[in-house]
């Protein structure tokens, strides 16, 4: 790692939920959700992890707030490593890092009303003094979300799903964090309210420094407001690049296919579309070697047998596949 | 707007297709809304009102003796009539009441308490979890009755020992509703983003998911209410509940199971009472259930 560290350092982060099943209840198998993932995030940058849904990239965000223990690897937050921290140690380190859900309906306690929702982390950390110490809070952070100030006594269901979703960021900057996790943000909005929300977490990393890892399976979406973009398939990165490398000459199959499902809005546009056959394998028995070979359209036998590792193939670009060694290699037959 | 000078025709008026709702006041409303908790309700404060006000409602003393004018048919004197040892069947029946309302409500409260605290701890300490549900199963395999039976006969006959009985019988239902809405609430993303916050498990238990257990929970709680009316009476009827001495409605029913051929206006009366209430209060759980959460309907 550079010397200056990363805010964040991921590295190599397993998490396999198992499956219990018999009468005692006993691991008759396992999901490997997340299976060696590696990542920085530099403070004040937007990091996006895309994939397919159960790809596990929700599950990276879950691993890193902690809100289960992880199976193997280590997450450090400014050098300080916080998977193994205990629970009363961690309660300050969730200061720092904090999450926005995709349901605007599901993430807000419907029995609350605004005013305690925003007031549960300030009251939580310690960062208030008296009520009207609180209420000033609570108002201020309305102003960064652009709702009005007199909304705080209010419950959820008044509000409307993109107005829920400034709540939760409203919620998610209470105790002042460096890193939000953004868990498919925008995903269950309309596409109006998406560009609000995207350009409100734009302006509020300007004016903030925040550092956002943004979790979608839209790449159109991500093209507008990332720095860098992390694909995973099947619990593992298989390519890493900053944001205009990874749209204009990206390495790996499965992103090319990724990138050519985007929809374009030019009906003339001739583009090449890559179908990919067949659907995500089970995590529960991943494949061997490659992950992808199941399914990419330039598989070999060397991906049958052998796990391509993530490797650069430029600046600050990494991917994972076999093809990247074959001189030649990344220029790839049907899909340049 | 006349068509006649227009080339074309303005549109006709159109007819009101939708009938314009009626004005209705807030109560009325409600009643239209709901009719089920209104009747239900209504029926339930008539039978509070019967019990607070019995020794009003010209009532004699229920336990009072008059062999001379026993099994007397129900008439001005003696509405419902009178039992074998001559006392007033209205007037018991009417004291009897005040039996049955307080082992309902007190077991719908005392097994809602229980159930929750072990549903609550079987939901989010998932160690115990499978150890306390077996439990939980183990008590709910036995029929209700029996198990109340049983219990009674380790203890001596009180009213305070049917609650009990009906309650220890009764709990394992909530404990198991509550620990199925805390299993489904704590994947909530809300309960996750309380964690994130640094909220404490208690906390969360406290704000985040004990309010949203209380609509399923009340609902279960007048369900339990009807049944444990129905099981202390029938632990009365067969001798095994409320001491003879009180009048409860499966007492005074049991007492006139005898005659029952020739006088059934003995049975009859209690038996009427018994069940408006048990109706009532189901019919307030039902139209709270509909109100509070349709979804419940599948899942109680």
């Amino acid at each position: 790692m550079t010397p200056d560290r990363a805010l964040l350092e991921v590295n190599a982060l397993k998490k396999h939920f198992p499956i219990r099943g018999g009468l005692l209840g006993q691991v008759t198998a396992k999901v490997y959700a997340v299976d060696g993932v590696t990542f920085d995030i530099r403070r004040g940058e937007t990091l996006s992890l895309v994939g397919e849904s159960g790809c596990g990239k929700s599950t990276v965000g879950k691993a890193i707030l902690r809100l289960f223990k992880l199976t193997d690897g280590e997450v450090y937050l400014d050098g300080e490593r916080i998977d193994n921290m205990s629970a009363h140690k961690l309660r300050m380190v969730r200061k720092r890092v904090q999450v926005v859900f995709q349901d605007p309906f599901s993430s807000l306690n419907p029995r609350m009303k605004v005013r305690d929702i925003l007031a549960e982390p300030l009251i939580n950390f310690g960062m208030v003094h008296g009520r009207k110490d609180l209420t000033e809070k609570v108002e201020a952070l309305m102003d960064k979300v652009r709702l009005p100030r007199d909304a705080i006594n209010r419950f959820p269901h008044e509000f409307s799903g993109g107005q829920r979703q400034r709540i939760g960021i409203a919620r998610a900057l209470a105790p002042g964090a460096d890193l939000i996790i953004c868990d498919e943000a925008v995903s269950a909005l309309d596409v109006s309210v998406k560009a609000q929300i995207i350009n409100l977490l734009a302006d509020l990393q300007d004016e903030l420094g925040l550092a956002l890892l943004f979790i979608s399976h839209d790449l159109a979406t991500v093209e507008h407001l990332t720095h860098r973009v992390a694909v995973m398939y099947l619990g593992k990165i298989v390519e890493l690049a900053d944001r205009r490398t990874l749209f204009a000459e990206s390495h790996h199959p499965y992103t090319r296919a990724l990138l050519s499902a985007v929809p374009v809005p030019d009906p003339t546009a001739k583009r090449q579309r890559i179908i990919l056959k067949g659907d995500v394998p089970s995590p529960i028995n991943p494949p061997s070697g490659c992950r992808f070979h199941t399914r990419c359209p330039f598989v070999f036998d060397r991906c049958r047998s052998e796990e391509p590792v993530l490797r650069p193939v430029g600046a600050g670009h990494l991917s994972a596949c076999h093809l990247d060694n074959v001189p030649g290699g990344q220029v790839l037959p049907s899909a340049a | 707007m006349s068509a006649t000078t227009h080339r074309y025709a303005a549109a006709p008026d159109l007819p009101a297709i939708l009938p314009v709702p009626k004005e209705r006041g807030r109560i009325a409303g409600f009643i239209y809304r709901h009719p089920t908790i209104f009747v239900g309700g209504l029926l339930v404060g008539l039978m509070i009102f019967i019990a607070i006000f019995a020794p009003y409602l010209g009532t004699k003393d229920p336990t009072a003796l008059a062999p001379a004018r026993r099994t007397r048919e129900p008439s001005e004197l003696y509405w419902f009539g009178t039992d074998m040892l001559g006392r007033d069947v209205y007037s018991r029946v009417l004291y009897g009441s005040r039996v049955s309302l307080m082992v309902g409500f007190s077991v719908a409260f005392c097994a809602s308490i229980l159930g929750t605290f072990i549903g609550l701890i079987a939901g989010f300490v998932r160690q115990i979890d499978a150890v306390v549900m077996r439990v939980m199963d183990g008590l709910m395999s036995i029929p209700p009755i029996l198990l109340a039976i049983a219990l009674m006969a380790l203890t001596r006959a009180s009213v305070q020992n049917v609650i009990i009985a009906i309650s220890i019988a009764e709990f394992p239902r909530v404990s198991r509703l509550v620990r199925g809405v805390v299993l489904s609430l704590r994947e909530q993303p809300y309960v996750e983003a309380a964690i994130a916050s640094g909220t404490k498990v208690p906390v969360i238990i406290w704000k985040h998911i004990l309010p949203n257990t209380l609509a399923p929970l009340m609902v279960q709680a007048t369900f339990i209410c009807a049944s444990a009316m129905i099981t202390e009476a029938t632990l009365s009827f067969i001798g095994a509940g409320t001491p003879p001495i009180i009048p409860s409605w499966g007492n005074i029913m049991a007492e006139g199971r005898a005659l029952w051929q020739v006088k059934p206006y003995i049975v009859f009366f209690p038996a009427i009472f018994l069940s408006i209430t048990v109706l009532a209060v189901n019919l307030l759980g039902d139209g709270l259930r509909d109100a509070l959460d349709p979804r419940l309907a599948k899942r109680l």
